[in-house]
């Protein structure tokens, strides 16, 4: 979640002249329909969501946690409650009512999330590596993370793959996926239908309608098969079928560097002064 | 309603070994009364906040705190937040307990302090090992339906500490934006005080617009720009530029402490 997008190492640009980031974040803004709820996090999920409402989904429903509702900003937020979110919201509204009434009312039809870790399941891990008493890295935490989780209708998982963030193991399970696979979430309490995409560096995983387990259903250009199992710690199951997902539009990759360069002159500037 | 001085608010309010919630959600994040806190070398506290933020990671590593309730604690958008990391991954300056939950399990807490209710109830925590790491995290069984349900003990702290866009002289106290859970964090403390910046003498008459009335306020303090370098809409902007550089300063102990002598502790910064 942390980082602007396209600043990543070895993010270089491919022979299309776009980034693995740019085919993430437009593969997630394709997954978005006009008119939904969509409850957002800061990172990729925020530039995925802002593109899809400059594109083909204008009337999408932004509800970032801090309680601005059907905002629409003009730059993205550096964090969760950047005044841009409440100028251009609908409504602003008591942080507790977000969670309560909205969300956990089941008012959420999408909820992105990103973590350190996934496994297999789609569950996820947001707050230490190692013991969660003596942690190796302690990392910022669950937040609105579990809830969203719970009770989405659905999910998105925007995650960079390594084998060191898509493991065997979760060190600590911060959010539900589908626990164990073949239903078990059913068991659980959560009202919501849990992650049905993995948007991460190669392509889109889903989960198998039978076993839940998180299966490659599409690649983008130029990624291949070979190179999704090399960055899965776990052996990756493949669909039957693997779809190839086209590259970025023009519109795509105009809108949203404008956006993004929009977002770099706002945050650079020297507010230390009043 | 008093009207204090910051030095002499803290000094009243904020004895060492309290609990204290200095809330704000990344909107009017009380700095002024942290940077004081620190000044004054209070020790012990036991701090609340839903998102730590710079200022606990300034507080924690200034040795102010020795456990923390919290549920997110990150630099929003930049990363980690090096001095909280440092206090629990190797106990500088001191050790830190944690009490941790998720935002709607805080929410929830806070809730029910406000309503002075022994607990806060949710659909939450579900699927999480954070259940099964915080003890305070348990389960009630519905009396009407039979759903188990999570429930979260009420957070009462001692002190609230607030900042808002202005007060009047009689104390009430309006503030607009983004308001996270600081109504229900100040209705939930023993005692609340607000740093403001600016105070009117009279609001006009608008039904819905004072959040907090004068009655339930301690102490106002008049404190322009009290919430730099996050913001106060309306009067100035959240400083990112300053976020993104704390990543750097607060990554080793030596920057961090020369940083905190050179703007907080020297008394022409207080």
């Amino acid at each position: 979640m942390n980082g602007a997008p396209g600043d990543a190492p070895g993010d270089a640009p491919r022979d299309g002249g776009w980034t693995r980031d740019e085919m993430m974040t437009i593969a997630a803004s394709r997954l978005l329909w006009n008119g939904c709820v969509c409850f957002v996090g800061i990172g990729l999920p925020s530039a995925a969501c802002n593109l899809a409402r400059l594109t083909h989904a204008p009337d999408l429903v932004l509800i970032y946690e801090s309680g601005t509702l059907g905002t629409k900003p003009d730059v993205l937020p550096l964090s969760i409650g950047d005044g841009e979110l409440a100028d251009t919201a609908a409504c602003v509204i008591p942080l507790p009512e977000v969670f309560a009434w909205y969300l956990q009312a089941g008012r959420v039809d999408v909820g992105f999330l990103g973590a350190a870790q996934i496994d297999r399941y789609g569950n996820l891990n947001s707050t230490v590596i190692g013991a969660y008493d003596q942690p190796t890295t302690r990392l910022p935490g669950a937040g609105g993370a579990t809830e969203i989780a719970a009770h989405a209708r659905r999910t998105f998982v925007m995650l960079k793959a390594s084998p060191r963030s898509f493991v065997t193991r979760l060190d600590f399970r911060t959010s539900a996926g589908y626990f164990e696979g073949r239903g078990n979430r059913g068991a659980s309490g959560a009202r919501g239908g849990g992650p049905r995409a993995v948007i991460t560096d190669f392509g889109v995983l889903v989960p198998d309608p039978h076993s839940e387990e998180l299966t490659l259903d599409a690649l983008f250009p130029g990624a291949t098969v070979a190179e999704a199992r090399s960055l899965v710690g776990w052996p990756l199951a493949v669909g039957a079928t693997v779809r190839g997902i086209d590259g970025p539009r023009a519109d795509e990759l105009a809108t949203l560097r404008a956006l993004q360069e929009r977002t770099r002159a706002a945050h650079s500037a020297d507010h230390s002064r009043g | 309603m008093p009207l204090l001085t910051l030095r002499a608010a803290i000094e009243q309010f904020v004895p060492d070994g309290c609990c204290a919630a200095l809330e704000g959600f990344t909107h009017l994040i009380p700095f002024a009364a942290g940077h004081e806190i620190i000044r004054q070398g209070k020790r012990d506290l036991a701090l609340v906040r839903m998102t730590p933020d710079l200022v606990y990671d300034q507080m924690i590593g200034m040795g102010c705190a020795s456990r923390l309730t919290f549920s997110w604690g990150g630099n929003p958008g930049v990363g980690s937040l090096h001095r909280l990391r440092d206090a629990v991954e190797h106990g500088w300056p001191a050790p830190l307990a944690l009490d941790e939950h998720t935002h709607a399990g805080m929410a929830a807490a806070y809730s029910a302090g406000a309503a002075r209710l022994p607990f806060g109830v949710l659909r939450g925590y579900i699927g999480t090992d954070l259940a099964r790491e915080n003890p305070r995290i348990r389960s009630v069984t519905c009396p009407y339906t039979g759903e188990q349900l999570a429930t979260v003990p009420a957070i009462n702290p001692d002190v609230t500490i607030l900042h808002a866009q202005r007060a009047d002289r009689e104390g009430n106290v309006v503030l607009h934006g983004i308001v996270g859970a600081q109504r229900e964090a100040a209705l939930a403390a023993s005692a609340l005080v607000v740093t403001v910046e600016e105070i009117v003498e009279r609001f006009p008459p608008m039904m819905n617009a004072i959040l907090l009335p004068h009655w339930v306020v301690s102490a106002v303090v008049h404190c322009p720009r009290g919430a730099y370098p996050a913001y106060a809409q309306g009067y100035y902007a959240r400083d990112n530029a300053f976020y993104t550089r704390w990543d750097a300063i607060a990554r080793d102990r030596t920057g961090f402490l020369a940083w905190m002598r050179e703007h907080v502790l020297t008394p022409s910064a207080a």
